[in-house]
């Protein structure tokens, strides 16, 4: 128990404290550090619903390959005092072989975590800090990681000045003096956890949340408009696009409330410039009527739903992948659109791009449904190879013919005139129209103009940006999922490969239309299929099979948030199903 | 880019309104494309943007660029559209149960926004499109189906809620009176800023009572002020049938808007590098 582990390839470890301690931000600078030194990871946070005095937790998982999920439990446990620890106990297991480090001072570890038979180790990290003129706790704590972990100081050192630089020299002495406390406090500590070397690489490596990774994807995408309405887990995606916008000449308005911010972006786009908003589930419903009115009137517009706990307010700082059926089933009507979901905190960039470039290509509204655990997740990557789409609206040029905004075009999708062009003159209407534009109650104009919207998604190649198939292509086991899930599913992989019970996984990216020929084949041969989502009802299952038989026998593990399915309870599945 | 020699003509379709005959909605179709013609802003360079009911239906009844979107959101729609694109004018046209009760939060938030479009609201205090009930403008002891004996609630008073909401160009005009109506809107087009022309619009159909309005409305005896305190004091204290341009303000309009070129995306990245 006290012996040295040597070399191990991943470590993960949880700062606990109550908010406004620093605890998230002593986690981001070891991330930083940890990304600096060449090491991959990712940084989740546990926060309650008050901005001060509630739990925040910052988690990280580091390693020496990448890391697609939260880790399962926690090596390192430094907890700044145990108020509020019933709330966030069990966010962050710790496991027999674990450090728990805790300031005697500020209460006792609670029974969830001395049942364990972890380490429990007593530091005074408040008077470490207070012996220090202006010390703070989370700096002490970061010291503590460091040396646990063996981080190179040099490098923690640069990131605590970069950090602390705007707020003067003093203030890096001060963090410098804190850190070196928290090193030496961990001197003696057992048990440690020495992380293997970093790889070397050439790669340009980014540290980048995925709420980021969605911003700058649809700025790439094209997006030179945005409306925002503030709503958790969703505002940084338009505080990221705030200034961006700004630095690359597009614009970002603030709206009252999501009825208003979903058609300024459709007002924008109807004046030829590609637009956003980015909202979370109880936005989504106020926004259902007008993205209706984006349908049938053919106005190409992005809305990035990042889900939380629902229904209602539920519970805003926490994820669930619960929305599928609002985003798919939610207009009245028939109104053909798409649905896609980013398959992880680095594919929310090309998740973003992507759908920009289905909106503007197919004049339909588009939903892309993130959620919080990769919205909020930090992760270290390597750069993301650059995708181009040649991404634009089919455009109306003068001919001299009277112009037909709704043109029965062979595709479906007509030439959009943009407001200036002179004889392109046309009223885009949620009323039912005719290939003009000119209103109709006709059942010809009705059926032709269904026809049409429904023709243009249903004919389009999506390529093969459906999905993703891992693991083994043979396999006739399956895990089948999407969106945000996939990254759990990933790792379950890897687990029942080394157990040598090998697994296909197919993860899904473009939820509506469901590619149906495309799933098809990567269920070739499937006779065992574990559907995996966070929602309690098992809402893709139910979309996969209302539009497609599936082969063999189907499962489901599916269950609400806040607790999110783990790699080793979807291996355990696929264990249990296998025996029996 | 202004064009000379345009006619109204020049801005209207080949689609038949809806509107029952003596629908004073005609009336101001026939300004506003009176006034368009008088500016010398050609269709093209025009957006009119609408929600739904009677009124909703004008922009296809022009040949400017038109939005017929959902009830409510006229604003919303243009305020997303005159940012994205500043060059356009763009109008935004409604009634007062689209524009005063399912948009009304809309209305408070454009006129402080004050982005640089024109709002015109035709206000025949009835929801006509289905068949007459009573709109935020409608008086307390209107009977209808909806609300025998009438509402017993105080109507909304447009005029005050867009000057204390920070509207910087505020009218009232009556569809009848084509002339007024044209050089006000033409005045609040060419104002900088949210421009808010309520216009009293009679529905002959579920409220013939306003066909007095013809001999009841007057000419405002006073210029414009551009104090606000001055103008809710005339406006609160008014008939509700002074017509005219009761006030014009001086903000700053919002200038937030979208360059043609896109900058180098290349560079955000570095935000991102370790």
């Amino acid at each position: 128990m006290t012996q040295d582990k040597t070399d191990i390839p991943e470590v993960s470890f949880a700062i606990v404290g109550t908010g406004g301690k620093g605890a998230i931000t002593g986690g981001a600078i070891l991330l930083e550090a940890a990304g600096k030194a060449g090491w991959h990871g990712l940084m989740t946070r546990s926060v309650g619903p008050q901005i001060r005095g509630g739990e925040a937790a910052a988690l990280v998982r580091l390693a020496t390959g990448p890391a697609f999920c939260m880790a399962q439990d926690f090596d390192i446990l430094v907890a700044l005092d145990w108020k509020n620890a019933d709330r966030f106990v069990s966010a962050m297991p710790v496991h027999a072989g674990s450090i728990v480090i805790a300031d005697p001072a500020a209460g006792t570890p609670p029974e969830a975590v001395r049942a364990t038979g972890c380490t429990i180790v007593d530091c005074p990290i408040s008077d470490l800090a207070k012996a220090i003129d202006g010390g703070r706790e989370n700096m002490i704590a970061v010291g503590l990681v460091t040396q646990l972990i063996g981080l190179p100081v040099s490098v923690v050192m640069d990131v605590v000045a970069a950090k602390l630089g705007r707020k003067g020299a003093q203030a890096v002495e001060t963090g410098h003096a804190c850190l070196e406390a928290g090193i030496q406090a961990a001197n003696g500590m057992q048990p440690r956890f020495p992380l293997a070397p970093a790889p070397q690489t050439d790669a340009r490596r980014w540290l980048i949340t995925g709420n980021e990774a969605m911003g700058l994807g649809v700025l790439r995408g094209g997006v030179r408009f945005a409306a925002a309405y503030p709503i958790t887990p969703a505002t940084e995606i338009l505080e990221y696009l705030a200034p961006a916008l700004s630095r690359t000449g597009g614009a970002l308005l603030q709206a009252e409330d999501e009825l208003a911010s979903i058609n300024m972006a459709i007002g924008a786009s109807f004046g030829g410039r590609p637009s956003v908003t980015a909202t979370s589930g109880p936005g989504l419903s106020l926004m259902m009527e007008s993205l209706g009115l984006a349908a049938a009137s053919e106005t190409p517009v992005v809305v990035v739903d990042v889900m939380r706990v629902g229904p209602s307010t539920g519970i805003a700082t926490k994820s669930e992948q619960s929305d599928l059926n609002i985003a798919i089933y939610g207009f009245h009507g028939d109104a053909p659109h798409v649905v896609v979901a980013p398959l992880g905190v680095a594919d929310c960039l090309f998740t973003g791009q992507w759908a920009v470039h289905l909106a503007e290509s197919l004049q339909t509204p588009v939903i892309v449904l993130s959620d919080q655990s990769i919205g909020q997740a930090r992760v270290l990557i390597d750069r993301p190879a650059d995708v181009q789409f040649l991404t634009r609206r089919k455009a109306w040029r003068a001919s001299g013919e009277a112009y037909q905004r709704y043109a029965l075009t062979a595709d479906g999708v007509s030439p959009m005139s943009i407001p200036g062009q002179p004889g392109g003159q046309y009223t885009a209407d949620g009323l039912t129209h005719d290939e003009y534009g000119a209103p109709s109650s006709t059942a010809r104009d009705q059926t032709a103009q269904m026809e049409k919207r429904a023709r243009k998604i249903e004919g389009f190649d999506f390529g093969d940006h459906w999905g993703q198939i891992e693991g083994d292509t043979d396999a006739s086991t399956v895990i089948l999922t999407w969106g945000a899930m996939t990254g759990a599913a990933r790792e379950a992989l890897t687990a029942l490969d080394a157990l040598g019970t090998p697994a296909r996984l197919v993860a899904v990216r473009l939820i509506a239309p469901l590619p149906r020929a495309d799933l098809a084949r990567a269920l070739d041969g499937a006779e065992r299929i574990l559907v995996v989502e966070q929602n309690r009802s098992g809402q893709f299952a139910r979309h996969l099979r209302s539009e497609m038989d599936l082969p063999g026998e189907v499962r489901q593990l599916c269950r609400e948030g806040p607790d999110l399915i783990r790699p080793d309870e979807i291996a355990q599945a696929i264990r249990d199903w296998s025996i029996s | 880019m202004n064009r000379p020699n345009l006619k109204p003509g020049d801005f209207k379709s080949d689609t038949t309104p809806i509107w029952c005959p003596g629908c004073g909605d005609y009336h101001v179709l026939m300004s506003i494309t009176r006034a368009l013609a008088q500016l010398g802003r050609p269709p093209e360079q025009v957006a009119a943007v609408s929600g739904i009911g009677c009124s909703s239906r004008i922009p296809a009844y022009t040949n400017c660029y038109g939005f017929h979107g959902v009830h409510g959101r006229s604003l919303a729609v243009a305020a997303g559209l005159k940012v994205a694109r500043p060059d356009l004018t763009v109008l935004a046209l409604s009634g007062d149960g689209d524009g005063f009760s399912i948009g009304g939060n809309h209305f408070l938030h454009a006129c402080r926004r004050n982005i640089d479009m024109t709002y015109i609201v035709m206000d025949n205090r009835v929801y006509g499109m289905t068949k007459g009930q009573p709109s935020p403008t409608t008086e307390p002891d209107w009977d209808s189906a909806l609300s025998p004996g009438g509402t017993g609630l105080s109507p909304f008073h447009p005029l005050v809620i867009a000057l204390a909401s920070g509207a910087n160009f505020v009218a009232r005009e009556f569809s009848g009176d084509i002339k007024g109506c044209t050089a006000t809107i033409a005045e609040a087009i060419a104002h900088p800023g949210f421009s808010f022309v309520e216009i009293l619009s009679p529905c002959v159909t579920f409220r013939p009572d306003e066909r007095e309005w013809k001999g009841k409305v007057h000419k405002a005896a006073v210029e414009a002020t551009d104090d606000p305190a001055r103008a809710a004091r005339r406006i609160m204290t008014d008939d509700g049938m002074n017509t005219g341009i009761l006030y014009r303000g001086r903000r700053r309009p919002y200038h937030t808007s979208v360059s043609d070129e896109t900058g180098d995306l290349g560079a955000l990245e570095a935000a991102f590098e370790l």
